[in-house]
């Protein structure tokens, strides 16, 4: 067993499905040479050559349209947003194209975008986003979203593998800061192909407990489990659900823990107001309002851009304070 | 709306003045030019009876017409190789046909019916198949380019033998995917080639309002790409042109951009009488209609008698009116299908 972090499951993931199968291949910027702008792909380019690791102008929209042609002969790219908030410049392909292709005309887009999203890195507006709610509206695509190693490496292989476009939004906060073990690559060509493999669309709960469920993703776990840890000394006992895919979202496991607790704050790391957060909010009060023993809660960012300075960041995002005092609230309500 | 009368000028106003009767050179053997000639015919008399069916109220939402436009579709079309790719627009009727697409096709997307293509959930043109080499477009025009770009990439990677065409208008021309679709397929150096309709109007904004260079095809100078001007109302020069462009980008020479000049007949749709167009551009580009120049190219150079052209008339008509009755015989969908078919179901232990 190996312990490596975030990114280099990510890397892992990547490399591993390159070498399993033919037909995948990626196309970014400064991909090749370079090894990308957080060196995911270091020694990509050397390895499997500039066939299949293809550096691209800056054209966000020209790229993913390329994926979109290449999936349909078969082939299954994988498109590096250097920024997860540049994949806006693409927005109209992966929309229109991409997402109803199937639909329309029976023709499946089997592609992957990728890239780092997120805060508390202070990157600004242009690099801390997290903008997975444009796209939850949207049917035929599939978002998912890592909040460990496991699964940053399982649903980046359980993506590559499925045959809709699927959007793999990585926390670029978590790339170096959590670390895990992970199964060897399998080696002997019997070894199973689809070990360490995610389910797309199975949420996971990532903590047991008996007074108020957290539903949450990305990197915004960690501060679920850190408050879970810190409210023990208060008696509270969080549950806490993993996502990890937001669309489809996994309806009977959000249902259940709602169940089970009876109390519920749904904490995400995107702007408040039409968020993945709201629609779990919208569906438990629809289907499990007898169970609820209380409002459901949402603790989101606030409706302003992403700000810069370290002081604005931590009083946009939502933190371990925060969350502690928002249970607390509801514990007692 | 108010009307446009003396304030544009005839739209290529050179080529106007060009002798219309001299076509292309071409090799063409005769019965290949007749096939150019049955496919431009079958275009033009498949929309004619698309806008009987819309007068009588069976069309669901707009009817696109490519009138006047039928030569440069058809002659590009006709210089693809079976194995190739082709993204036709929604004025492109004509290249469908040449990709084997059946009329009757065509009439039940346009009726919305059970049996069309995508069983009613696409309207129009809007339907691909790949097995004959045909994706289907999407409205916002210019996104095709990179898609095709793309397909062009994978059949470079897949080692096939494979081109991929598309077409964009002259108002498409000012989209971001124009730009950044031809400059990807540079750089790539895909064999792609993208022929621009340019037919005077976007809707109702002409040429002129699109941009401030004459000829479009000088942008290609900005991707580093041949770029080559050609009278869309010539069959065999369109032809011409994109065949040479195709074996370019069969021989690993990149992709091309060729502007064809033509002009659209007709309204941007069935329901836009194009008041705003100069009444003198219609006279002007009438009497350049591609399919009677080729008619009297046909006669003229001794390719074809009268009684035959007409017999090649007679036998679409006689075959369009079968596939009116197809079409029209087809049911709407079961309002069940809405639901179905968004993802495609994922490999056993993969996916939901």
């Amino acid at each position: 067993m190996a312990t490596v972090t975030y990114l280099e499951a990510i890397r892992q993931a990547l490399w591993e499905e390159m070498e399993r199968d033919e037909r995948v291949f990626m196309l970014g910027q400064d991909i090749g040479t370079y090894g990308g702008a957080f060196r995911v792909t270091a020694g990509f380019l050397e390895k499997f050559g500039p066939q299949r690791i293809v550096d691209t102008p800056i054209s966000e929209s020209a790229m993913i349209g390329c994926a979109i042609g290449a999936s349909m002969m078969g082939m299954l790219p994988v498109v590096e947003m250097q920024f997860i908030d540049f994949i806006s410049c693409a927005f109209n392909q992966i929309i229109n194209f991409a997402a109803p292709n199937r639909y329309r005309w029976g023709q499946p887009v089997p592609i992957v975008v990728r890239g780092p999203s997120g805060g508390n890195v202070h990157g600004s507006a242009f690099h801390s986003q997290n903008p997975e709610s444009y796209f939850h509206h949207t049917p035929g695509l599939k978002i998912v979203a890592p909040g460990t190693v496991a699964d940053a490496y399982g649903l980046l292989k359980a993506a590559i593998r499925d045959p809709n476009p699927v959007l793999y939004f990585e926390h670029k906060y978590l790339y170096r800061r959590i670390k895990e073990e992970l199964p060897e690559a399998p080696e002997a060509p019997e070894a199973p192909e689809d070990s360490g493999l995610v389910p797309i669309g199975k949420a996971r709960l990532a903590r047991e407990g008996r007074d108020l469920s957290v539903i949450t993703y990305g990197a915004m776990l960690h501060v679920a489990l850190e408050a879970a840890g810190r409210l023990e000394a208060d008696g509270i006992d969080l549950e806490v659900l993993d996502l990890r895919t937001l669309k489809p979202l996994d309806q009977e496991a959000i249902l259940a823990t709602v169940r089970k607790t009876s109390r519920v704050i749904v904490l995400t790391e995107e702007q408040i107001t039409g968020s993945v957060a709201g629609e779990v909010a919208a569906r438990i009060a629809q289907h499990a309002f007898e169970w609820l023993d209380g409002p459901v809660h949402r603790l989101c960012c606030p409706d302003t851009p992403v700000p810069f300075s370290p002081t604005l960041e931590e009083a946009y995002l939502p933190n371990v304070d925060k969350l502690v005092a928002q249970v607390r609230e509801l514990a007692s309500y | 709306m108010a009307k446009q009368t003396k304030s544009w000028g005839p739209l290529h106003p050179q080529a106007a003045e060009q002798e219309t009767e001299r076509l292309a050179k071409t090799g063409l053997p005769r019965e290949r030019q007749l096939d150019l000639y049955r496919f431009m015919k079958l275009n033009r008399m498949a929309e004619e009876r698309l806008g009987n069916l819309y007068r009588q109220g069976k069309v669901v939402g707009g009817l696109y017409s490519s009138r006047g436009q039928e030569a440069t579709s058809v002659g590009s079309a006709y210089a693809l190789e079976p194995q190739d790719v082709v993204g036709p627009l929604i004025r492109n009727l004509g290249t469908m046909f040449v990709r084997g697409v059946q009329p009757r096709e065509v009439m039940m997307q346009y009726m919305a019916k059970s049996d069309s293509p995508t069983g009613g959930k696409d309207a129009n043109t809007h339907f691909g198949d790949l097995s004959r080499g045909l994706v289907a477009p999407i409205s916002m025009l210019g996104a095709v380019i990179p898609v095709m770009v793309g397909i062009a990439l994978a059949g470079q990677r897949q080692g096939k033998d494979l081109v991929t065409l598309t077409y964009i208008g002259d108002g498409g021309t000012s989209t971001g995917d124009f730009h950044e679709g031809l400059n990807l397929a540079a750089v790539l150096n895909v064999p792609f080639v993208l022929i621009v309709e340019n037919n005077g109007w976007a809707y109702s904004t002409p040429t002129s309002r699109q941009m401030r260079i004459r000829d479009i095809a000088t942008r290609a100078a900005a991707y580093g790409i041949p770029g080559e001007v050609v009278d869309g109302n010539d069959v065999l020069a369109v032809y011409e042109a994109t065949k040479r462009a195709v074996e370019r980008a069969r021989r690993g020479g990149g992709p091309s951009l060729i502007e064809a000049k033509t002009f659209r007949m007709k309204g941007h749709a069935e329901h836009d009488d194009a008041g705003y167009v100069p009444k003198e551009q219609f006279e002007v580009w009438k009497k350049k209609d591609p399919i009677e120049r080729f008619e009297r190219h046909l006669l003229g150079n001794g390719l074809a008698t009268e009684d035959e052209l007409r017999a090649i008339v007679a036998e679409i008509d006689t075959g369009l009116n079968a596939e009116v009755d197809f079409a029209l015989a087809s049911p709407m969908p079961p309002p069940e299908r809405a639901f179905e078919g968004v993802y495609e179901p994922a490999p056993e232990g993969v996916s939901v």
